[in-house]
């Protein structure tokens, strides 16, 4: 999938993260703010890497400023971000490139 | 289609916006009965698109622990129900709520998709539940037909904010608004042999007259109510549960009635009161609510 235009999805409320995508520079390039860094932060990546592995997103810019949320949430505004971007909110792909 | 949750305990129905994380990760430690994961009213507009990744991944991931996971959809009137009913299916929910329905046509309509999603993400047929929300005049006056709509269906609920908004009056407080759908529907469910929820009660500074409410709507016949915060379950568990001495004498009731059958004698006293066959079903029902409970410790 080619992210088309930038969008984003979440918020900045306590368990919650906000992610903004835009279209990439030929990879992937992440940007992390969290209040959990140093707890969190090498998972928040692998979260990040292979939601955008499963979505079959290569070329990205991705920011993501964290609120302490769960595996799950991070991965649920990715998708919402992404999908924004290309503009798709019917016949998603549940349990295919949408999945845990 | 036989699903065996159709008939299950649902004393507390509590609301919640799945597009807010801090409340959708760890209801459950409040022990309410059903969880109502809300796409509808309580999601804004432009938030409707991004809510459903939250849902989708909440009922992928938590374990919520034996509560009822019910999913409100979006009304049959706008683009988005239709994709609410794929994310809630594929994402594993035990039951759809339909808002403002007004006519059996609407929950088949309704029906379809879900057998379809069910096809889909490959989940057995009949294994999601519905529940149709009656939210107005026309809704309430076709409670019955509503009722016998689908095998799906387990259960009908009023919606009373949409509902007085219709009828062309406001929330009280004392019910007296509420009265006649809330018959309306306790009878229709009763005669179509599913289960019914009152309305939510939004006051949360007045407990005094939510207790009230909820003595009234039991007393009425509802098997629960709908609620919108994690104080309010105790108080309708505590109602809803039946006492040691509504237990004891149905228990009395039900064995008194099983032994003098095979003796031929219709009409005898239980602890002074004159009992016969018409008070068997009625103590049956104490006996599976205190059972469903977990406040049943005999051996009927």
């Amino acid at each position: 999938m080619e992210i088309k235009k930038s969008a984003m999805a979440g918020t900045l409320e306590s368990s919650d993260c906000m992610v903004t995508v835009e279209e990439g520079e030929g990879g992937i390039e992440f940007q992390l703010e969290s209040v959990v860094i140093h707890q969190f932060g090498n998972q928040i990546q692998k979260v990040v890497y292979s939601t955008l592995e499963n979505l079959g997103i290569d070329n990205v810019k991705i920011r993501i400023v964290d609120k302490g949320a769960l595996d799950c949430t991070i991965r649920a505004r990715i998708e919402g971000a992404v999908y924004r971007s290309v503009e798709q909110n019917t016949n998603l792909p549940w349990g295919g490139a949408i999945r845990e | 289609m036989n699903n065996s949750n159709k008939k299950r305990l649902r004393r507390t129905m509590m609301f919640l916006n799945v597009q807010k994380p801090s409340l959708i990760i760890d209801p459950y430690i409040y022990k309410a009965d059903s969880l109502i994961l809300d796409l509808e009213d309580a999601v804004a507009e432009n938030q409707k698109d991004v809510a459903r990744f939250s849902l989708y991944h909440s009922l992928k991931k938590i374990d919520y622990r034996g509560c009822e996971t019910v999913v409100r959809i979006n009304g049959l009137d706008t683009t988005y129900w239709k994709e609410d009913i794929r994310a809630a299916v594929a994402g594993g929910c035990e039951a759809i709520r339909i808002p403002k329905t007004e006519k059996p046509q609407d929950v088949k309509i309704v029906e379809d998709e879900i057998s379809k999603a069910e096809e889909e993400f490959g989940r057995s047929q009949g294994s999601v539940l519905i529940m149709a929300a009656l939210e107005s005049a026309r809704g309430v006056m076709k409670a019955l037909d509503i009722c016998d709509s689908s095998e799906r269906l387990f259960g009908v609920a009023l919606s009373g904010g949409d509902y007085t908004k219709d009828l062309q009056t406001t929330i009280t407080g004392t019910g007296i608004e509420l009265m006649g759908a809330r018959q309306q529907i306790v009878i229709a469910a009763r005669a179509a042999g599913v289960q019914c929820f009152d309305t939510v009660y939004t006051d949360l500074d007045n407990m005094e007259g939510f207790y009230q409410d909820v003595l009234n709507i039991k007393l009425m016949g509802f098997d629960g109510k709908s609620i919108v915060n994690p104080r309010q379950i105790d108080i309708v568990h505590k109602i809803f549960t039946p006492t040691q001495k509504d237990i004891i004498f149905s228990e009395k009731v039900v064995k008194e009635i099983d032994s003098k059958k095979e003796q031929g004698i219709g009409v005898f006293t239980v602890d002074g009161k004159m009992i016969d066959i018409a008070f068997y079903d009625g103590a049956k029902r104490i006996i599976n609510l205190a059972k469903a409970s977990g406040v049943y410790k005999g051996d009927l």
